[in-house]
This record gives C-alpha cells, structure tokens and sequence, in this order.
C-alpha cells in the first residue's frame, strides 16, 4: 500500500521541505527584514524595443479606466500612460492596457510585467516597500460612503448591523474595518473580487451600504439606473492619494514617467493647452519654453528623449485640467465632479508639481 | 515433417549455444546496462530540471525583492471576511484568517460531497427507471449541468435565483419563523441553554452505549443462532438516556432562536447566506450530474444475467439493488467518484466569484495586502494537495475493501 503512495508522498514531502527551508533559512529570529537586493531591470529599454508601452490600468471604471463605443481605451488613468507614450515615441496610441482587478495589480507590478501602473492605485508606505515604485500623485481622493435613499439611514451613526459590499484587495477593505473598530460598530462584509460583482449586488439590494473611493462612487452611482435613488454620504474616512507607479529597478524610466506627470501639471499652470502648444512654442514666456524644450535642457539628454518630448505629451492629451474636465468636468464624458482638492496649487487645490527647468 | 531449420537449431544448440558469453557483447549493446544507463539519465535529467527550476524561482524572487518568509502569517491581516464560520475579527493574524477560509473550504465542500452522492444517485436511478417521465426528467437535469461551466451556473444561483428575493424590508415570511430576503435565509433554531450541556453529554453517552449493545447483542445472535432483540434493546437505551438527560436539564434543554429584524438587519436564527446557499447548490448539483453518470455506468456494468437470476430466486426490487446490483456497481463506481470528490473539493476555490470567502479568496486577499505571493500561493496549493491526498488516501481504503478477494 505505501508503495503505491511513495511517489505522491515524495513529492508532497519534497514541496513541503522547500517551503519549510525557505521560511527557516530566510528568516533567522522572528521578523527581520529581508535583505534589500537592489533590482536591475531594464524597462526602458524594453520598452524601446517593444515600440510600445504596457499599461495597467481597466475598462471597468467610468472616468478612470473604460472602452468607448470602438472598444479603444480611454479614462483619466490610460490619458496618462498615453502622455508617456506620446513623450517617449511621439504617438500617444503606442499603448498597450492590460486591464487588472484589485487583487492583481501589485503582483503584475512586483513582476515588472507591466511598464506603468495607473488603475487608481492608493499609494501607501508598504505597496511603496513591496510594489514598485510610485511617482506623483494625480488624483487626491478619499473613502466615503454610498447609500440607498429608501434605507432610511442618514448618517454613519446609523450604521450599527449594517451590510457593507466592498471589494477585495484595496485599501478600502482595511479602512473600513478601522472604521467600524473605531467607532465600535458590528457590519457584515460581502466581499467581491470584480468591481462590477460588488455594485451589482449593492444595486440589487444585497448590502445596506456600499464603499470606496469617492470618485470611485460618483463614477458608479453614474452608471445607475436610477442614480438619484442612491446618496454618497458626506463623510471621508481615509487619505486615498491614487498614484502611477513603475516596477522597482530602473531609475531612467522612473524619472521619465515622473517628468511626464510633472510636464502636464505645469502646463495647466502656464496655460499650455492641448490646442495651443505650437503657438505657445515662441511664447515670451521662459517657463512655457523650457516646457516645450525650446530653451535650455530640461532632462532630456540624459533621460535620452527628444527636446519635445513633453510639448508631444501635451499635445496628445491636454494639461491636467484638460483631462481631469474630459472625463469629469462640468461637461466630462463620463459623470462631473467636482475637482475639489484637485485643482492646481494655483487656485487653491493639492495639484503641485517640481518646476520644469 | 519438421522445418529444416529445427534441427539445424537442435545442432547447434546442443553442441555450442550461440549466445557463448557475455564478453562477446560490448557494453553499449547490452540490454541490462542500457537499461541501468537509461534509468541514470532520466532521473538525472528530471532532477536536474526540477533544480534548476528552483534556483532560478529563488533568485528570479530575490531579485525582485519578493520575500519568502511566512513570518507575516503572525501579523494581523487587518481584512474582514464575510460571515466568518469561527471566531473572527480584523485584528487577528493572517493564519487565524486562512483557518477561516480553510473551514469555510471545508465546510461547502465536506456538505457538498455528502449532497451530491445522495442526489447523484437519486437521480442515476431516475435515469434508470422505466418510467419515461422520470428518466427524461433526469437526463434533462443531468445535461444541463454537466454542459454548463460551473462558473455560469453559479451566477445563475446567486445572482438570478438569489437575486429575486425580497429586500430586507419586505421579507417572505414563510409559515413557521421562516424570512426570505436578499440577505439570505432566516430560520428558528433551537439553541442549548445553560443546562443544555448536560443533556447534550447523556445523549451523546447514550448513543455510544445502545451502539456498543447493538453490536454485542447482533454478534451473540450470530453465534448462538438465537434471537437477542438486539433493535429494541439498544432503542430502548437511547430512550431512557435521552429521557434521563431531559430531566436532569429541567425539561428545557433547548430554546428556541427566532430571528428578529433590528435596526438594519435580522438578527438571531439560523442564517443560511446566499452567498453559502448558492455556492454549495450549485456546486453539488453540478458534481450530482457527474456523479450520476457516473453511478449509472456502473449499474449498467453489472451482468444482466446477475439480475435476472436474483429476479429468478424471488428477490424483490430493493433488494436486488442493495443485495445483487451495488456491491458489484460500488467496484466501478468508487474509482471515478474519487475524482469527482477531488473535483468537488478544488471547484470550490470558484467561490470568490460570488463573495464567499474559502481559502483561496482568503488567499487572493492576502496576497494583495501583504503582499507576499509566493508564499501565499505556496500555501494555497499545499492546502489543496493535501485535502485532495487525504480525501482519496480514505476512499482508497475503502476502495480496497470493496474489492473483489482474491483467494
């Protein structure tokens, strides 16, 4: 009988050995850090010879990430990876999204098989240690809280017993059981691993509450049958800075996906506009010059880019205002909100970027 | 008359043989040695892969600075999981929080195994039956399932069936305290009260005992040839135990738990989630379809003859079933329903798609927030070899003992 078992057996015993002697040899006394090996990865040039730049963003969220009628990527987050695309080869269509779910996206980020994050990633200290590394923010956000109208709840005083659908994997998932820790209440958590899986079940009645983002569910409520029916509750519980972030291991890359953000943030500020880059080419204007790489080195011998990379970048998808208004100014295409903290530092928002110089 | 070359070979043979030696073979024409040589160079070559595979994981790891510790299964998981089977809270440890979804795992698929062979073989004997209503109702049932993705199916349960019941406000009350909503299924349960322990022990003692006095009394009958009464007695025993236990409780060992609404949601009763509900029947309906097939091939593989000869000396229907017709189908039967079982209990891992947190949705959520995937994914599947070795390791056992004995 045991003979018949051996070779099972053996291979049982030998996976189990490898991962005993993985968690013993790695981990002398209790939890020391890991020895920090320092990455070598090569993206840029990967990207180069790829002619393209891969992309993790979805097609599941109005706004940030979503297909239009030609099934052609678009959102605030892919406009992004598209200004990069547009600075490194001049052609913001050279992209390539790879759609992710919440619980993918770190791993495909620790294993480089993306060359830029931008999914409305929240930037934290850990996903900064473990992930890869993250550039500038670009969407100042918080968690609130959803609700249906006829619930009869107003506030989160009522929200002792409450059903909350949140999806797993996020940030939100840990606040929320802060949340409710903190102010001693009990919940039932009814956890997805699909966005859509978890607003299609607080739509149809499953949970009392559901939370997120707040951007996330003005986006949501949008895409509603009857949006009126539901109200996003006043209140913010957590910091949600949502961040591009790059694999961990090649700096060059880093600085040029930094640069980028840095290029359509300064843009707004000088009035650099998608429509009028060209004419802003001979502007008096010192800044705006150095911005479009007519006067002076603003990086670009040393990252290996064209003088214009960033006027190319403009070009291809407007300063940030421009794409922030696209998808959710008053006229957006895909729902309004207000730009709150995300306006530029210049009219009393969060939005900040280094000088291009 | 014998073929010339008989006796030339007879000749030869008896004078000189024509293999004389072995010196007269060279190694690398030697049977026994390339067959040694062969045995080296495969277990080499096989050895050398699986190595190389593992130095290359643990450098490819390092280099990205993945860490392979399980030290963080100490650290608290700061997650929540949905209608947690034991104790549970954010606070507690990542191990605390996969135990959950290992008992979770456990128990859809421990139900769904036990479901499943009982409809299963209802059903194959539907299929069986000469009633042709009965047999269609059964092979519409059986393709239907087995045709599907499971993953379709269980959308349907959850979010169709599921989907069309009341909100919480306007629950079904059904006769008794029974409420349906969208929140799930609501029944009264008797729950022990203080002294319902005691009850819970004589009971328990009871049912050993009058179990030990059946087999007894069953195996003196055998011996003596005279009756023992063996069924009245042991009931009897159960009686009196569970008479005795009611009266040393008071007389109520139980209350009743009848689910009420407060504030947001019922609260007390027997819950049934949909979440639960709709995993483990869509789950054990569709491993029903195979493992109705399964049952029906092996009744069909039992000789006809066997059949009629038992008609022949008088048996009536059931007992040429439970006499005549399992214990030959069980032998074909048990191998394939093995894989069923394994199937079974690995399907359950789809479970993440309609919110029910098993061990490996408790798995994904680890991985993102501690982000440690090797290990977790590690975990992961040494969990399920493990459930999948022990699960055949048993029915194996059985297996054997079902087999024909060769004497």
């Amino acid at each position: 009988m045991y003979r018949k078992y051996f070779p099972v057996l053996a291979i049982f015993i030998v996976l189990a050995l490898v991962l005993t002697a993985c968690g013993s040899t790695e981990q002398p006394a209790g939890d020391e850090p890991a020895e920090a090996v320092s990455v070598e990865e090569d993206i840029l040039g990967r990207v180069l010879d790829r002619g393209k730049v891969v992309c993790g963003g979805r097609t599941d969220l109005a706004g940030f990430g979503m297909l239009d009628e030609n099934g052609r990527n678009l959102g605030f987050d892919i406009d992004f990876c598209r200004a990069v695309a547009a600075a490194v080869f001049g052609d913001p269509e050279a992209v390539e999204v790879v759609p992710l779910t919440a619980a993918d996206r770190g791993p495909v980020l620790q294993t480089a098989e993306v060359d830029i994050l931008s999914r409305n990633v929240t930037w934290t200290s850990s996903r900064d240690a473990q992930w890869g590394n993250f550039t500038n923010v670009m969407f100042y956000d918080g968690q609130g809280f959803m609700i249906r109208k006829d619930s009869g709840i107003t506030s989160t005083d009522e929200f002792d017993g409450a059903t909350v659908c949140v999806t797993s994997g996020t940030t939100t998932e840990q606040n929320l059981s802060d949340f409710f820790r903190q102010n001693g209440m009990e919940y039932e958590a009814v956890i997805f691993e699909e966005t859509a899986a978890v607003y299609n079940a607080y739509e149809d009645g499953r949970c009392d509450v559901t939370t997120s983002d707040k951007s996330q569910l003005a986006s949501v409520r949008s895409g509603f049958a009857n949006p009126d029916d539901h109200i996003i509750l006043d209140i913010t519980i957590s910091k949600e800075p949502l961040t591009p972030a790059v694999p961990h291991g090649d700096d060059t890359w880093f600085d040029i996906v930094k640069i980028v953000s840095f290029a359509l943030i300064n843009a707004e500020e000088l009035g650099v506009t998608q429509a009028n880059v060209e004419e802003m080419k001979s502007s008096d204007n010192i800044n705006v010059l150095r911005l479009l790489g007519e006067e002076g080195d603003w990086g670009y011998t040393d990252l290996g880019l064209d003088p214009d990379a960033l006027a190319n970048a403009i070009s291809a998808v407007g300063n940030y205002g421009e794409v922030y208004d696209r998808y959710m100014g008053p006229n957006g295409i895909s729902f309004t909100l207000p730009r709150g903290p995300n306006y530029n530092w210049y009219d009393g928002g969060l939005i900040y970027a280094p000088p291009i110089k | 008359m014998p073929h010339p070359f008989y006796k030339w070979k007879q000749v030869m043979t008896n004078n000189q043989p024509l293999i004389s030696s072995k010196a007269n073979i060279p190694f690398y024409r030697d049977e026994r040695v390339l067959k040694i040589f062969a045995q080296i160079l495969s277990v080499v070559l096989v050895a050398g892969i699986l190595i190389w595979a593992i130095i290359n994981f643990f450098k490819a790891a390092d280099a990205r600075n993945m860490t392979l510790t399980f030290g963080f299964l100490k650290e608290s998981a700061g997650f929540p999981i949905s209608n947690p089977p034991i104790d549970y809270a954010p606070v507690m440890s990542f191990s605390r929080a996969f135990l959950v979804g290992l008992v979770n795992t456990l128990l859809v698929s421990g139900l769904g195994i036990i479901f499943a062979t009982i409809f299963g073989t209802l059903i194959a004997l539907a299929r069986l039956s000469s009633n042709w209503l009965l047999s269609r109702i059964a092979l519409v049932f059986i393709e239907f399932h087995r045709n599907i993705p499971l993953l379709v199916l269980l959308f349907i349960w959850y979010f169709v069936v599921f989907g069309m019941a009341p909100q919480v406000k306007e629950s079904l009350k059904w006769p008794g305290p029974i409420f349906v909503n969208k929140r799930g299924i609501y029944i009264a349960w008797p729950r022990l009260t203080e002294t319902g322990g005691i009850f819970m022990i004589l009971v328990a003692i009871g049912f050993l005992v009058s179990f030990i006095v059946f087999i007894m009394l069953r195996k003196r009958r055998k011996i003596t040839g005279k009756d023992t009464y063996y069924l009245p007695a042991s009931l009897g025993l159960l009686i009196i135990f569970f008479l005795f236990g009611l009266l040393l409780s008071g007389g109520t060992p139980f209350q009743m738990d009848i689910p009420y609404f407060e504030g947001n949601n019922f609260r007390g009763g027997m819950r049934l989630t949909p979440e639960f509900a709709g995993m483990f029947l869509s789950l054990s309906l569709y491993t029903a379809a195979f493992i109705a097939e399964v049952v029906r091939g092996g009744i069909q593989a039992v000789d006809k003859g066997q059949i009629e000869a038992a008609r022949a000396v008088g048996l009536s229907q059931i007992q040429v079933l439970s006499f005549v017709i399992m214990p030959q189908a069980l032998r074909i039967i048990i191998p394939p329903m093995i894989s069923q079982y394994l199937n079974l209990t690995k399907n359950s891992s789809l479970a993440l798609a309609i919110g029910f947190q098993e061990v490996f949705a408790v798995g994904k959520i680890a991985i993102n927030q501690a982000g440690r995937a090797v290990p977790v994914f590690a975990l992961i599947m040494l969990t399920y070899l493990s459930l999948s070795l022990l699960t055949s390791f048993i029915l194996n056992i059985y297996n054997r003992r079902i087999q024909f004995v060769i004497r």
